[in-house]
């Protein structure tokens, strides 16, 4: 305890840094900027900018590429409120009432409860970190190859079959996902597999491009022509922004419900942000006392998800970091990230490398912070911002897409990667596949294959290894129950008995 | 096109992708030596992967016949929400394609330029001095933040062109 409070304020000295302070700073600035912006979320602007931070240092690298994670996701509610537009899946059920409240003349005041959610969910999610992830740390290092091999299959399976949608579908994308990742040089042999002849596939498919591929130009294939126009808006003023203090009490049990199903859901390997939030707004409906009123501008439709979205985005970075194991894809990107700049990231990374993870946390809270401070003055500019037309957005974003995935080796080959997995992305987003698995297969594919083969090494061919050991038996019992529950909820929706969850107002591709 | 992406149809399609890329995988994993349990080859997770997908896309066919026979087709219902957009696709893949063969042949100004210009093409609303404005705005961003500020190493004419 008192370890963890130490090492907390060593962490502090860190994210204090100018230095990485800076890099803080115009990492939730970007990543406010580009979630405000129609039609690009958390994973369009960490991929965009992730080649930039190839030549930075380590730390500064990594609290950069976070602080977009989290500030695109206070960039996004400002859309979902004020327009009606979910430019990021998570916040499409901010819409259901948060439109509403804007259209009574109260959007203000919809943006200021979502701050103070945000933050007080965040800063739990972060106190949570602290504590939890040294004891995690203590158990994995009982960890062998049976036990990682089957907690990765955890996260894959989960990650594949609680999206929203067809499970089938999932479980086939995270299946491409992995067989991308055994393109190019077998490490244990030495051999190339599946590189069609093309000698710069010997070292693999670049993270960058299947992630700038799929996030990005697919969804500009999917969005061209298609983004609705948006009008005017009426200004929003600091002075709107302050809610009352009835609202603040209609808002903080709602928060702290929401608080709690996001801290919950985080712990959870593989339980993307998009289910997260709209079972948040599932359970203020049910707990509420005037659940026909949803829809129609309630503050607690609002509160409950937007602070589940922050407490997850925190509670996410604990299996990521301590096990190594991320939960959903744009942990998996920071998780490659990490790989690129040479940190592995496990049990391991806290004595290793205790600035990047102590750092990291300590730079949430100020980054926080600063999102706080940021988005007061700034919220007449992300107003403005949202009013950029698409037509403009794309076509630079493009480029930038195409300068990324060049800089990462220097290498022309890397833009037709790009471009052949942005098509790849398109055509199966068009036949309503789940597009997040693939990047979680991808990052976790050599992972498996590496512990599945030295697990079966060791144990002489005995698949029951992975049942026999206590922990392995326990976490492949937890998949069994997870795909018995599945099955269940499913057979009862198809008897028309289930709930169904709320739909958000216009297409999302979650 | 539409019939393929329309909700009664894209299952099959979906299913038979699966199947195709899956049987495809196992069988180019084969040549890979697949090895024993206790010795696995290079080729043994590719090939489970591959078997693995096919299996799903059965399971995905398998569910969207059984789905089509339980609900008759009602005419007209089909809401098509989505008319395909080849106009914006042809332009943004040509976009990428131009900005690697250009920069290849002639450097980062002419790429940039071409892929800004060709992918702005792709919107119906953009009109020609927005197109000409944007690419020239965007080309100077570019250098600026890219060459010269991150130093990337692409000449921004190559030296055949010039």
């Amino acid at each position: 305890m008192w370890q963890s409070l130490m090492d907390l304020g060593y962490g502090f000295g860190l994210a204090f840094e100018p230095h990485n302070l800076f890099w803080c700073f115009v990492g939730v600035l970007v990543g406010n900027l580009i979630g405000v912006l129609p039609g690009t979320g958390a994973l369009t602007a960490i991929s965009m900018l992730l080649p930039l931070t190839f030549s930075m240092q380590p730390v500064p690298a990594i609290l950069m590429l976070a602080g977009i994670f989290y500030g695109s996701q206070y960039g996004g509610a400002i859309g979902a409120i004020l327009l009606n537009l979910p430019s990021h899946p998570p916040h499409a059920v901010t819409c259901l009432d948060g439109y509403p409240m804007t259209r009574k003349g109260k959007g203000g005041t919809a943006l200021g409860l979502t701050m103070l959610c945000s933050f007080f969910a965040a800063s739990f999610g972060i106190i949570v970190m602290v504590f939890a992830s040294p004891l995690l740390v203590a158990v994995a290092f009982k960890f062998g190859p049976p036990e990682l091999f089957s907690i990765m299959l955890l996260g894959l399976i989960a990650g594949s079959t609680m999206s929203r949608g067809s499970p089938v579908k999932g479980i086939a994308m995270t299946v491409i996902g992995l067989l991308i990742g055994t393109v190019g040089t077998d490490v244990q042999t030495g051999l190339q597999r599946f590189n069609f002849g093309i000698p710069e596939l010997a070292d693999g498919i670049e993270l960058v491009s299947i992630a700038m591929g799929v996030f990005g130009i697919a969804d500009f294939l999917r969005h061209v022509n298609r983004m609705k126009h948006i009008g005017s808006l009426a200004p929003v003023r600091f002075r709107d922004m302050r809610p009352s203090k009835a609202e603040l009490k209609e808002a903080f049990f709602p928060m702290l419900r929401g608080t709690l199903v996001g801290t919950l859901f985080g712990a959870m390997p593989g339980t993307g942000p998009t289910i997260t939030t709209f079972i948040a707004y599932a359970l203020e409906q049910k707990v509420s006392r005037t659940p026909e009123k949803f829809g129609t501008g309630m503050i607690a439709g609002v509160a409950a998800p937007e602070a589940a979205s922050h407490s997850k985005t925190q509670v996410d970075f604990i299996p990521t970091m301590s096990l190594g194991i991320p939960g959903d894809a744009v942990m998996a990107l920071l998780l490659g990230a990490l790989l690129i700049h040479g940190i592995q990231p496990g049990p391991r990374l806290l004595t290793e490398h205790p600035d990047i993870f102590w750092g990291l946390i300590a730079s949430f809270w100020v980054g926080n912070v600063m999102l706080m401070v940021l988005n007061v003055p700034m919220i007449g500019v992300w107003v403005k911002l949202l009013q950029v037309p698409y037509r403009f957005l794309f076509p630079s974003a493009v480029f930038f897409i195409a300068i990324g995935a060049y800089s990462v080796n220097n290498d022309i080959f890397a833009v037709y990667e790009v471009l052949a997995f942005g098509i790849f992305g398109a055509i199966f987003m068009a036949l309503d596949f789940p597009i997040a698995p693939i990047l979680l297969g991808y990052v976790l594919g050599p992972m498996v294959e590496e512990n599945f083969r030295r697990a079966l090494l060791l144990s002489r061919g005995h698949l029951t290894t992975f049942i026999e050991r206590p922990i392995s038996g326990t976490i492949i019992g937890i998949i069994v129950l997870l795909l018995a529950a599945q099955a269940f909820f499913a057979m009862r929706a198809r008897a028309g008995k289930g709930t169904a969850l709320p739909v958000p107002p216009s297409d999302v591709i979650a | 096109m539409e019939l393929l992406t329309s909700p009664r149809y894209k299952d099959y399609c979906g299913g038979l992708i699966l199947v195709i890329v899956g049987l495809a995988a196992a069988f180019q994993a084969q040549s890979y030596q697949i090895g024993t349990l206790t010795r696995m080859g290079p080729g043994f997770f590719p090939a489970a992967l591959g078997i693995i997908l096919a299996a799903a896309g059965v399971v995905l066919l398998g569910t969207a016949m059984a789905r089509n026979a339980r609900t008759a087709v009602i005419e007209g219902e089909a809401v098509r929400r989505h008319p395909p957009e080849w106009r914006g696709w042809a332009c943004i893949c040509l976009a990428v394609i131009a900005f690697a063969v250009l920069g290849e042949l002639t450097g980062l100004v002419p790429a940039t330029f071409a892929c800004v210009f060709i992918a702005a093409l792709g919107d119906r609303d953009n009109s020609l001095r927005d197109i000409v404005l944007l690419s020239i705005g965007v080309t100077i961003a570019g250098v600026a933040v890219f060459w010269w500020g991150l130093g990337i190493l692409f000449p921004l004419f190559s030296r055949d062109f010039m």
